[in-house]
């Protein structure tokens, strides 16, 4: 019986990843497609690393820029999903360990997700 | 240089990367990195940003597969997180006060040294010791399906294995590649543990260990979505092909063409970093 959870469990995480994978690569898709219509001739210069040129350079700046639906904004909502797919994985795991009363495994899953929130509060010092 | 010509470019590039990183075994992040520096002259800073994104598409994509074909010790992935999340941050911090051409310079040695991992004959340990107290309290032992049979396996040195981690997320945090070369060198060699599974958990934790830098960068704002966007696409439909084509190619004779490209390239960034050819 354990073993059947196991299997169910593994395959959860597999379509989730994938799912993840496949919504996050979309967005970014059809936000290339809007920022390259209204862009394409534009010169673009990255020779030189600017802290200030980034402007959606935390997870609220790309939610109140979203409503213009401006390309870039979108492409980086795309890479947010993206970068929180494995995230929902750990989540995920600590709920299967929970459901075999691995406890000690739930324990470790909170570990690194708080090591995580760590990097949310802008890795330290901003 | 316009945007669409620097899109297409950098969408070719990354397909060739991703598709050849799978191939080899090397990932598509260590040559996303000095294509964009050395080839188009774009800041470290944001090849790294963009280079972090593609290693989370890419390991997530393949993790899917590798999790449902039940090769993945998901106990061994989540304790060994802990170091490599810890060292991804901590990497990315020290990414950030750290000079542009000390980042080249140890990334072009890294590079090396991937490379020459890739061309090492790889040595299945099948570990039969169970005496190590960690591993028994940890659960880490278990058993995997080889050839049709399942194979038990024992882990041993659980805290050579865990530091070596913390040492792979740190490099992985600092220079935006997955560092699968170290991670592999702490499972197969430290831990003992069979090479199927090795190499699947390592990428399995790939994506985590990336997620948690890729958050400390955003916030540096070295997550430019207009280069990350070619970048993560590119990389993400050259590995899958890559992976098809892996079923029936012998590579070894790529492997070493491979190596010698990637240590050209590697001595160029060392050069460049040590001659102040990135700035500052």
């Amino acid at each position: 019986m354990n073993k059947v959870t196991d299997k169910d469990i593994q395959s959860i995480i597999g379509n989730l990843l994938r799912i993840g994978v496949i919504l996050s690569m979309a967005t970014v898709l059809i936000g290339a497609v809007i920022y390259l219509f209204g862009n394409a001739g534009k010169r673009v210069d990255y020779h030189a690393f600017d802290y200030a040129k980034v402007h959606l350079n935390s997870i609220k700046s790309i939610f109140t820029n979203l409503p213009a639906l401006e390309g870039i904004t979108i492409i980086q909502l795309g890479l947010l999903m993206l970068i929180f797919t494995p995230i929902a994985r750990i989540v995920m795991a600590a709920v299967s360990f929970f459901i075999e009363k691995d406890y000690l495994y739930v324990l470790i899953c909170v570990i690194v997700l708080l090591i995580i929130a760590m990097s949310l509060n802008g890795g330290f010092a901003h | 240089m316009t945007a669409l010509l620097f899109t297409v470019i950098v969408l070719l590039g990354s397909f060739l990367a991703g598709f050849l990183g799978s191939l080899t075994g090397l990932g598509g992040g260590v040559i996303i990195i000095p294509l964009l520096t050395l080839g188009l002259g774009v800041d470290i800073h944001y090849a790294i940003g963009a280079s972090i994104i593609s290693v989370i598409a890419t390991s997530t994509g393949s993790a899917a597969a590798y999790v449902k074909e039940g090769l993945t010790n998901m106990r061994i992935g989540m304790l060994l997180e802990i170091a490599t999340t810890m060292g991804a941050i901590l990497g990315a911090v020290i990414a950030v006060y750290l000079n542009a051409s000390y980042v080249a310079v140890i990334f072009g040695l890294i590079l090396i040294f991937s490379s020459a991992m890739t061309l090492r004959k790889k040595v299945d340990h099948v570990n039969q010791d169970y005496s190590s107290k960690l591993a028994k309290f940890f659960k880490l032992n278990s058993s995997y399906p080889n050839q049709g049979v399942e194979t038990p396996y024992a882990v041993r040195n659980v805290g050579g294995g865990f530091f070596m981690m913390l040492f792979a997320g740190t490099l992985s945090g600092l220079l935006g590649i997955g560092s699968g070369a170290l991670k592999v060198v702490a499972m197969d060699n430290i831990m003992r543990l069979p090479f199927k599974v090795s190499t699947t958990t390592s990428n399995f934790m790939m994506g985590v260990t990336a997620a948690a830098s890729a958050i400390v960068y955003l916030h540096r704002g070295q997550i430019d979505p207009t280069i990350a966007m070619p970048v993560c696409l590119g990389v993400l439909c050259g590995a899958t092909v890559g992976a098809k084509v892996l079923v029936n190619a012998n590579t070894t004779k790529l492997k070493m063409v491979f190596a010698v490209v990637v240590s050209i390239l590697a001595i160029q960034m060392i050069y460049k970093g040590l001659t102040g050819g990135f700035g500052g």
